[in-house]
């Protein structure tokens, strides 16, 4: 148990540590109080009480949190809604019990959805509209203005209006694209591969981005505040892909930060500062600084990956948890 | 080409059969046999089996192409997203098994395991179970090219509906088989029925297990001794040593290359790597145990079309024969060129 350098900086003995006692799986936040997801069946809220909230009859296979709601999709095919209040309400459920795989939220209480390859979205009050895609369902993300999802499957994406009696735009790419995501401006469109690599392309024009590098298949993507970096998991170090100019990180290096022997494994960008709080495979977690690679440690190491980081909106609380069911939760 | 360690990796087995052969069958026994243990089953359709005890997922075989210029390289993309969510149950089974459909290529399955690090590092490939009609094999290995390569890949045949056949068809169709694949373990079946440890638990794919490469008739006297402690007794371990008959496969063979003399790493791997970049869509299975000059350990590898896996196994024994010897099961291999190009690395 060693600071990955004796020199830096540790507020390890400040976290307050919470036992998930299963799979952390995901982080989300109501307001100050950090929400974790676990493998099976429950969320736990981890504020000065703790308290699990049983949301699903099986695995937990998605999640996403906006603030305001959690939404969970389970292998019982059933789609979950959380409140603060920790009530859960089930928003939709498979009458075969397919597995929901993905989920996404979006602006004005609209939250998509996939089975198999049908993606499923419903904005608040609204109709429930659904696509069929080629292959199955891989990803999904909203776009950060309007209503519009990205939805990523074997070679490529599908970009949708669903509202818009318009056929959904390709963004073709061979390969199996993993997950998306969208930049804060809107402008480019990033998938990951199941190959150790991205792919991106800039939505304006289609054209092709392909950042690559990675010594493992990349599993964690983060927009730094204002969209200026792409974070991402998958090597030694972590990366930080330029997003600011006209072309993005296109004939460009990405930034190479807080090096270490172990894996970088989850990331997660403070929603207000040039920083982010780095996971890695053996169990440390960092915080980086963006602009100098200044380090400080949150956690040693243990040999457990960890899985799920997150922050709070106003970027006073960091919560972290880990495959071997430890969590734990930082007030800055 | 390292081995991570393998003890807490669940064992995935993978059935395989052409249409009607009886897999399905043979799953609904496995599920339903007093052993205790809990499977995490992965099927095509619902509805065939149910069992509550275990955990049942429909999957849409996927079958995507990886983008290393490689077209042989392929996952079952399904596969992926499907143990990965498994997982989340982990420690609710022991196992899992993976029925794929009658017109599937086991590659993709078999591949998934080595090319998709979180599948490898949480669980492992235990062995390829192909069941096969006695009665209607013979007429897939001429008109289902799928039928012939759930042959060449298996680790395990059942050949199964014995009692439709003669005699004299069953060992013909046996012959037949080893003529595709003579490493793969027979076993006579009437109604799917074996005993389960015939069929899980067998460690095809483990390298530790890579011990003995002889093709299985040739030990089929052994087999005689032992094993016949099964409950159920219409299946036979059973050798061909007897009038075997001769059968050549037109497309699909076997090729089993030794030398007595110690190879060149320097001159074996180039050679091997290269052989499979453009071989490698034509060779179903390989394995090997190798002597290197001047190396005390035994190497082991064991690919799947272009991907090997290999490692230093152990020291060799005192008194043990060093002959190194690798097999291949392909289609159209270009036997001279391979034999000569094997002599070559001869140290």
């Amino acid at each position: 148990m060693t600071d990955p350098t004796p020199s830096t900086v540790s507020l390890a003995d400040r976290v307050r540590h919470v036992a998930a006692a299963a799979a952390v799986v995901g982080v989300h936040f109501f307001k100050r109080v950090p929400v974790f997801v676990l493998g099976e069946e429950a969320l736990l809220f981890a504020g000065d009480e703790e308290k699990r909230v049983v949301v699903h009859g099986g695995g937990i296979l998605a999640s996403a949190g906006d603030g305001e709601r959690i939404v969970t999709g389970g292998d019982d095919g059933r789609l979950v809604q959380t409140l603060a209040d920790g009530a859960p309400k089930q928003l939709a459920a498979d009458e075969n019990r397919r597995w929901i795989d993905q989920v996404a939220l979006g602006p004005h209480g609209a939250v998509a959805w996939s089975i198999g390859k049908t993606a499923h979205v419903r904005a608040r009050n609204a109709e429930l509209r659904a696509l069929d895609v080629p292959s199955t369902v891989a990803g999904l993300c909203f776009a950060p203005k309007g209503f519009r999802l990205a939805i990523a499957h074997y070679n490529g994406v599908t970009f949708w209006f669903p509202n818009a009696a318009a056929p959904p735009e390709k963004f073709e790419w061979k390969g199996s694209h993993l997950s998306v995501a969208v930049s804060p401006d809107g402008r480019f469109l990033v998938t990951t591969m199941q190959e150790p690599m991205l792919h991106g392309w800039r939505i304006a024009d289609g054209k092709h981005m392909r950042m690559s590098g990675y010594s493992a298949r990349v599993r964690s993507l983060s927009w730094s505040m204002e969209g200026e970096f792409l974070a991402t998991s998958g090597s030694e170090q972590l990366i930080l892909w330029p997003f600011d100019g006209k072309e993005g990180p296109m004939g460009r290096q990405p930034k190479l930060l807080a090096p270490s022997e172990a894996r970088v494994s989850v990331v997660a960008c403070h929603p207000k500062q040039a920083a982010v709080a780095v996971g890695y495979a053996d169990g440390v977690v960092l915080l980086v600084r963006i602009d100098d690679g200044a380090l400080i440690s949150v956690r040693a190491a243990d040999g457990q990956p960890v899985t799920a980081l997150g922050w709070d909106a106003g970027g006073q609380v960091l919560a972290f948890g880990c495959e071997s069911g430890a969590a734990g939760v930082l007030v800055l | 080409m390292t081995t991570p360690e393998t003890t807490d990796k669940i064992p995935v087995t993978v059935l395989t059969g052409y249409l009607g052969a009886g897999k399905t069958t043979l799953l609904n026994r496995i599920l339903s046999e007093p052993h205790g243990k809990k499977f995490a089953v992965i099927v095509n359709e619902f509805g065939e089996i149910g069992i509550d005890n275990d955990l049942v997922v429909n999957a849409d075989e996927e079958v995507f192409e990886m983008n290393n210029g490689c077209i042989c390289c392929t996952v079952r993309g399904d596969l992926v997203r499907i143990i990965e969510g498994l997982m989340r149950r982990k420690g609710k089974f022991d196992a899992i098994i993976v029925e794929t459909t009658g017109l599937a290529d086991p590659a993709p399955v078999a591949q998934t395991f080595f090319m998709d690090e979180n599948v490898g590092a949480k669980t492992k490939l235990d062995a390829v179970v192909t069941v096969a009609d006695a009665k209607w094999l013979k007429d897939r290995l001429k008109d289902a090219p799928e039928a012939k390569n759930q042959i060449a890949f298996a680790d395990v045949i059942l050949i199964n509906k014995t009692d439709l056949v003669s005699p004299e068809e069953l060992r013909e169709i046996e012959a037949r088989i080893r003529a595709i694949n003579p490493y793969a373990t027979l076993h006579r079946t009437e109604r799917s029925q074996i005993a389960i440890g015939e069929v899980l638990g067998r460690n095809a794919f483990d390298l530790d297990r890579i011990l003995d490469i002889e093709p299985k008739f040739l030990e089929a006297q052994k087999e005689h001794d032992h094993d016949h402690d099964h409950h159920g007794h219409d299946h036979h371990h059973h050798g061909e040593g007897h009038g075997l008959k001769h059968y050549h496969d037109e497309d699909m063979q076997s090729l089993s290359l030794a030398s007595d003399r110690p190879l060149n790493p320097d001159k074996f791997f180039p050679w091997v790597q290269d052989l499979v970049a453009k071989e490698g869509p034509n060779i179903l299975r390989c394995k090997g145990i190798l002597s290197f000059k001047d190396d005390p350990e035994r190497f082991v590898f064991q690919g799947v079309h272009m991907i090997l896996d290999g490692d230093h196994q152990r020291p060799w024994k005192e008194g043990e024969a060093r002959t190194s010897r690798i097999v291949f099961i392909g289609r159209n291999l270009p036997e001279e060129a391979i034999r000569k190009g094997f002599e070559s690395c001869v140290a």
